[in-house]
């Protein structure tokens, strides 16, 4: 074959690699540049928080509105606080709002859902929601259930 | 050892005492040769003592056991890689096989090395590789294949492109083999041509007697690892050893073990000429 | 009992001196890096050991995609998690199943390819020619070879897995009805591109340059027979696909932090 028409095949193959690439990181991975630029942290404390990772999401109302950025253990009280990442442009959410861990589905990975309050104050970075609903263990839910049959 | 060596000062090619084993086969016992700068040299004897190895042996595909293998004063066995390559590119070799890459045409194995070794301008490597290919008689092939020749334009496209760089030194390793009396006619005088004009160095490993004595300066017959006899051919001709006569002569029967130790000499020369077939 | 330790002991050895050789002849290829001049045959050799691998590979990587959605959705909608499909199919390829298969495609379609090359160029003598020329065919043949792998490979995987996940959700989205929307979407979420994605990356690099050096040692080292070739050639697809999948044992226990 000759020398130009590999050349130009090679050229395509290497650019079908990128685009691959490409592919990969933003429709599969959902990677995108500069994230945390416009988000600011919300912290809150729970008494378990499941199988709550980093990179779960945040929502209200089932939108997504960010996710979360660390979880640690807080030495004193023994619970667990995660720091979450909200977007920038969802500014309104009330002091008085409830944090839950949810569940997506049965066996679905958990995240957290915000429930708007009344106040008219809002959060701002580095403010801690205070009502907290910890995740929802299965083997504790079956637990009671069984204790209650007995 | 030989009258003409003596006086010969300058040695392209020096081999002292040189011995080398395949497995536990010796297939040189103590060889001790020279070629002189300029001159034709043919290695000649039995199928299967050891002539290819010996061309290997300067081209430093092989290492001796022991001994000296010195090409235009380097020793060969001792140089690096990078050096080896640097020093062949001085060498040329006609291989038995004729070994040209199969996946270029006849112009593009021709131009190859002449591409690789040179910054040359392509119209100036079209000529010169036209120039080759017409001293072999194939010009009209240059488009074809190496698939497409039959044995004996293979071996003339691989003269073509042994000769490409018009090395120092050249070493053809059967060049008569399957040619027929007109390109063989050719060859020789090509060979001859090429060692007058250029004054390049050449070892031919031949077994036609004719057509190499009329040409070589100096004959070197080995047989059994050692070598049993050199000279001008004419004095080789004359010479009354039996061995070198049985062999000048080529009488099947003699002092001289055309191959390899086995039973009967019938059963030999037939098994020695399916040999040849397939190998020689 | 002697005579088997002896055995053994010159097995051992055997397998040292082998692996010494084949080390070497990488070592020595590695550093003769393709010169501009050589550009060209790096170029061919993409072409040899990459484009013509595409078909084999895409055709691959769809299929098994879209067996994944079929058996991955039986398994799922059962939990009502039928959603996580997407992330389930996607993870499996970009780790596991893109490098390995396509790695594994690379030897049997490409690994036997440049043995039974090389063997045959030793075999009629093309390498010693090459020699003799003054041209080093670790630089002219082998280098090539080995960067090409080097290239295609992840490239090749990485087509894999693309092709895979449309594949899967062809499947699970267009013919299954998962909603589209959390397909996509726990894809994104669950699916790390430095965690997941660039680990896959790494193990198909890892496989294209021990795959291709397999295939480049054996053709280099074969006997010049025609027996000699196809011994070499078979060896190099066993010792390739071998070699693949147990170096992705190691490479998965290494980089996801067991
Ligand atoms: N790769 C090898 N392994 C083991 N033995 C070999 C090998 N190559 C050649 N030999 C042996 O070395 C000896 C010399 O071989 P070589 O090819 O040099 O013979 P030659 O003189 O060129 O013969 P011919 O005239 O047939 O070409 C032979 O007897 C052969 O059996
Ligand atoms: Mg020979």
């Amino acid at each position: 074959m000759q020398m130009r028409t590999i050349e130009i095949v090679v050229g395509a193959f290497m650019l079908a690699g990128i685009v691959s690439l490409a592919i990969l990181a933003f429709r599969v991975s959902g990677f995108s540049v500069g994230d945390s630029a416009g988000t600011y942290s919300v912290y809150a404390k729970f008494e378990n928080v499941g199988g709550l990772v980093t990179r779960s999401k945040v929502s209200i109302a089932g939108v997504i509105v960010g996710q979360v950025a660390e979880i640690e253990l807080d030495q004193k009280t023994f619970m667990a606080r995660v720091r979450m990442e909200i977007n920038a442009d969802v500014n309104q959410i009330s002091v008085d709002s409830t944090a839950a861990i949810l569940t997506e589905g049965l066996l679905g990975g958990k995240f957290i859902g915000l429930s708007i309050g009344a106040e008219e104050a809002y959060l701002k970075d580095g403010d801690e929601i205070r009502d907290t609903q910890s995740a929802i263990v299965l083997e504790e839910l079956i637990g009671q259930f069984l204790m209650k049959q007995f | 050892m030989n009258d003409v060596l003596k006086d010969t000062r300058d040695d392209h090619v020096v081999i002292r005492d040189v011995t080398f084993r395949r497995g536990q086969r010796k297939i040189f016992d103590g060889v001790d040769l020279t070629v002189p700068r300029g001159k034709i040299v043919a290695i000649m004897g039995p199928s299967g003592t050891g002539k290819t190895t010996l061309l290997r042996l300067i081209g430093g595909q092989l290492k001796p056991d022991t001994g000296v293998v010195e090409v235009d004063g380097r020793r060969i066995p001792q140089l690096t890689r990078s050096e080896l390559f640097e020093v062949r590119k001085s060498m040329g070799m006609l291989f038995q096989s004729g070994a040209l890459f199969t996946d270029l045409s006849v112009f593009d194995n021709v131009a190859f090395p002449l591409r690789i070794h040179t910054d040359l301008p392509e119209d100036m490597i079209r000529d010169l590789v036209l120039i080759k290919l017409q001293s072999v008689g194939l010009r009209g092939a240059s488009q074809l294949f190496p698939s497409e020749l039959s044995g004996g334009m293979n071996r003339r496209v691989a003269l073509a492109r042994a000769i490409a760089l018009d090395p120092g030194l050249i070493m053809y390793d059967e060049p008569f083999a399957g040619l027929d009396p007109i390109a063989m006619g050719v060859i020789v005088q090509l060979i001859k041509t090429l060692n007058q004009v250029f004054g390049m160095t050449s070892i031919i490993v031949s077994h036609d007697i004719h057509e190499t004595a009329s040409i070589a300066d100096l004959i070197y017959v080995i047989s059994d690892g050692k070598v049993i006899g050199s000279g001008a051919p004419q004095d080789l001709m004359q010479s009354e050893a039996p061995k070198i006569q049985q062999f000048i002569k080529g009488i099947p029967d003699g002092p001289v073990p055309f191959h390899y130790p086995a039973a009967d000499f019938e059963e030999e020369i037939m098994a020695g000429q399916e040999q040849r077939g397939w190998f020689g | 009992m002697l005579s088997a330790l002896r055995n053994l002991g010159q097995f051992s050895l055997d397998l040292l001196e082998v692996l010494g050789r084949a080390g070497s002849l990488w070592w020595q290829a590695i550093w003769r890096r393709p010169r501009l001049a050589n550009a060209p045959l790096l170029i061919r050799q993409i072409y040899q050991l990459g484009v013509l691998s595409v078909v084999i590979t895409v055709l691959s990587g769809f299929s098994i995609g879209a067996v994944l959605a079929l058996q991955g959705y039986n398994q799922l909608v059962k939990y009502g998690s039928e959603s996580a499909l997407g992330l389930g199919v996607a993870l499996v390829l970009v780790m596991e199943i893109g490098p390995v298969v396509a790695g594994l495609l690379f030897a049997g379609r490409a690994g036997s390819a440049v043995t039974a090359e090389i063997g045959l160029m030793k075999a009629t003598e093309q390498l010693s020619s090459m020699e003799m020329m003054g041209v080093d065919p670790l630089q002219r043949i082998v280098a090539p070879r080995l960067w090409a792998g080097f290239i295609a490979m992840p490239i090749l995987a990485l087509m894999f897995s693309v092709v895979g996940i449309w594949g899967s959700s062809l499947v699970g989205v267009d013919w299954l009805g998962v909603y589209e929307g959390a397909f996509w979407s726990a894809m994104q979420d669950g699916v790390d591109f430095k965690s997941h994605v660039l680990k896959g990356i790494v193990k198909s690099v890892v496989f294209g340059l021990v795959v291709t050096w397999i295939a480049v040692f054996q053709g280099y080292d074969t006997a010049p027979t025609s027996e000699g070739i196809a011994a070499a050639t078979t060896r190099t697809v066993v010792y390739s696909s071998v070699a693949v999948l147990i170096l992705d044992f190691f490479l998965t226990l290494v980089m996801f932090n067991f």
